[in-house]
């Protein structure tokens, strides 16, 4: 089943009298339960593709159909509700709120979907024993390690039970072992069946991914061809 | 998002940052307690000058010699111009009218009371016997000057609460001879306290018949003549009927003043009231400033926070539960504010009233609900810019910003 079908996609940025296509008639299709990895030199436009397929942006043309329902002509309040459901994400800098301790930080996308408090607990408390935080529940983001922390971020990005996960340099604040972790986290996840799409520049990282798509440019240069199955 | 989340959420917002938010809250509480405590002063005063006005008697009608008020051309005017003096004769005649239950003259002036070797300056009331009734007098001792004709008194004398201690001190005032201006006077009775005394103080006072004190102070035009009307409705018709008897006396020409307590209490109400909403305004303007000071407070927060709200929509929170989310910030501190504004105002108020217990410092509802009212308001409507503003951050830009 296709999860995302992108469609003459194009965004242009206008900086003073200059445009800058930052993205130029982009087609792509990604399969439900993929691993992709998006990658290229910085300003290849793979941030603004992750922000698109994340419905943080609209494109200037085209048109993204994200489980077969065209997501760009949603209103602004459609496309949060899409994002609070569909869509979770896992930043380079791990983005908690700082004064929200990981348990809260983790139920945050429930508290703002209006879940009841006591299904949160729940879910949280598994989360939380899930991902090696049960001991780190009640600390401040300031008081957790940066593995610690990119687990508490992940365990926020899935705790809705989302069909994508858009990771944006999930491991770039993270050393080497860390890192390593959190990339085996998040295979995981990818393991029970969430599609996962990684942008990354670092080599490595993406050829971990099943499927690999090479931007430049604003364009897409190379792309491994879909796995027919899992 | 529910609302006790909602609210959970601005409450750690706002503590998160506990030097901003208690300046803000501080601020926005003096701007509270300024219109509480101005807003009591100036009510104290008006309830003050009211229950010394009220104190004086009731259904009061005032004669005074003169005009305060230019009423026209008048022949008489032409004639003379100097008004005719106020005298004994006049105060009797009012006796006639049907709306005049008591009248009393009255002239006033100071003198010398001295007892034994003690020499003091007193105000001395020259009167007849109704100006206890008219004034609400209450005696401590003894009796009040007798009623007899108004032009012969009989040289006795009623003195105040202070007078007595001080000229007499432990020995009985009552059957005791004091010599009062060049005159030998019996006191036959003493004032109950009063304590406060607006204008003239009960305390300090020598009152003798009227006629004495005529002869004394070398003159024959009375000071007043307090008239107490046969009621609350007849206070009008007394004020009608006293300036007519007074015109005919003094050949058509209406040369004196006739006020009723009620149009002197009304006014001072109404000076006193307006005194206090000014005060209020004036206040007002220092919780404009506050709510001036939360929406700076929150667009600083907006921008502190700019990475948070990037993420928050990311997490699937629509525009109006950002918008939610700021807005109930604000209100909320705004409301500790207030609400301590409020605690730190009538502190202040209580404050005023033990030192000065007379008066009656306390802060009127209305100024205390809108002084409330309006520090929610004011706080609650600048907290609506940031709140839009935040609401309407680009979330990868904002996300962008570390």
């Amino acid at each position: 089943m296709t999860l995302i079908e992108l469609s003459g996609i194009e965004r242009v940025f206008r900086l003073g009298d200059s445009e800058v296509h930052a993205l130029r008639r982009l087609d792509v299709s990604i399969a439900a339960g993929e691993y992709v990895a998006v990658m290229g030199p910085s300003g290849s436009g793979k941030s603004t593709l992750l922000n698109l397929l994340g419905l943080l942006d609209r494109p200037n043309a085209g048109i993204y159909r994200l489980e077969g329902r065209d997501v760009t002509t949603l209103s602004a309040e459609e496309q949060a509700r899409v994002r609070s459901e569909r869509i979770g994400f896992v930043f380079q800098s791990f983005h908690l709120v700082p004064r929200l301790t990981a348990a809260e930080n983790i139920a945050l996308p429930m508290t703002l979907a209006g879940i009841a408090p006591q299904r949160r607990a729940e879910r949280v408390a598994r989360a939380l024993k899930d991902y090696g935080l049960a001991n780190r529940a009640d600390h401040k983001p300031d008081e957790l390690s940066g593995g610690q922390r990119q687990r508490v971020a992940i365990a926020r990005a899935t705790i809705m039970r989302p069909a994508l996960i858009l990771a944006d340099e999930p491991t770039g604040n993270l050393d080497r072992a860390t890192g390593e972790e959190v990339m085996r986290l998040l295979e995981a996840l990818n393991e029970r069946g969430v599609t996962l799409v990684v942008v990354t520049h670092d080599a490595a990282l993406g050829g971990r991914a099943r499927r690999q798509l090479l931007m430049e440019d604003g364009a897409l240069a190379h792309d491994t061809p879909a796995p027919t199955s899992r | 998002m529910r609302a006790p989340d909602l609210i959970r959420f601005a409450r750690d917002a706002a503590t998160g940052n506990p030097l901003r938010t208690s300046l803000l809250v501080l601020a926005m509480s003096i701007g509270v307690a300024a219109v509480v405590v101005l807003t009591a002063l100036g009510d104290g005063a008006r309830r003050y000058v009211m229950n010394e006005f009220s104190s004086l008697g009731s259904n009061l009608v005032i004669v005074l010699p003169g005009r305060s008020q230019t009423g026209g051309f008048n022949p008489a005017n032409a004639i003379t111009s100097t008004p005719r003096d106020l005298t004994i004769d006049d105060a009797q005649a009012l006796l006639r009218a049907s709306a005049v239950r008591r009248a009393a003259p009255l002239i006033v002036g100071t003198s010398e009371i001295s007892v034994g070797g003690k020499l003091r300056e007193v105000i001395v009331a020259g009167t007849t016997a109704q100006f206890l009734d008219v004034r609400n007098l209450k005696l401590g001792q003894g009796r009040f000057l007798p009623d007899e004709d108004w032009r012969r008194g009989t040289a006795e004398a009623v003195i105040g609460a202070k007078i007595r201690d001080e000229m007499f001190g432990a020995q009985p005032a009552l059957g005791q001879r004091a010599r009062i201006g060049d005159r030998r006077f019996r006191i036959v009775g003493v004032l109950a306290s009063s304590g406060q005394g607006l204008g003239m103080n009960t305390d300090e006072l020598v009152i003798v018949p009227v006629s004495l004190a005529q002869a004394m102070f070398n003159s024959n035009t009375l000071f007043r003549i307090l008239v107490e009307a046969t009621g609350r409705e007849a206070i009008e018709l007394a004020r009608a009927q006293a300036t007519e008897i007074i015109k005919l006396r003094h050949e058509g020409e209406e040369d004196v003043t006739v006020i009723t307590q009620d149009a002197v209490l009304a006014t001072f109400d109404r000076l006193l009231g307006t005194l206090t909403l000014g005060v209020a305004g004036i206040a007002a303007i220092s919780l404009a400033v506050a709510g001036i000071l939360v929406m700076n407070v929150m667009l600083v927060s907006v921008a502190q926070r700019t990475a948070e709200i990037g993420l928050l929509k990311a997490l699937g929170a629509t525009g109006a539960t950002i918008r939610a989310a700021f807005l109930s910030e604000a209100a909320m501190l705004s409301l500790a504010g207030a609400l301590l504004g409020f605690a730190l105002g009538q502190a202040g108020a209580a404050t005023i009233r033990h030192l000065y217990p007379t008066f009656p410092a306390f802060p009127p509802d209305w100024a205390v609900a809108a002084g409330l009212g309006t520090a929610l308001l004011t706080g609650i409507l600048f907290g609506v810019l940031p709140a839009r503003q935040a609401a309407r951050l680009d979330p990868v830009q904002a996300l962008a910003k570390r």
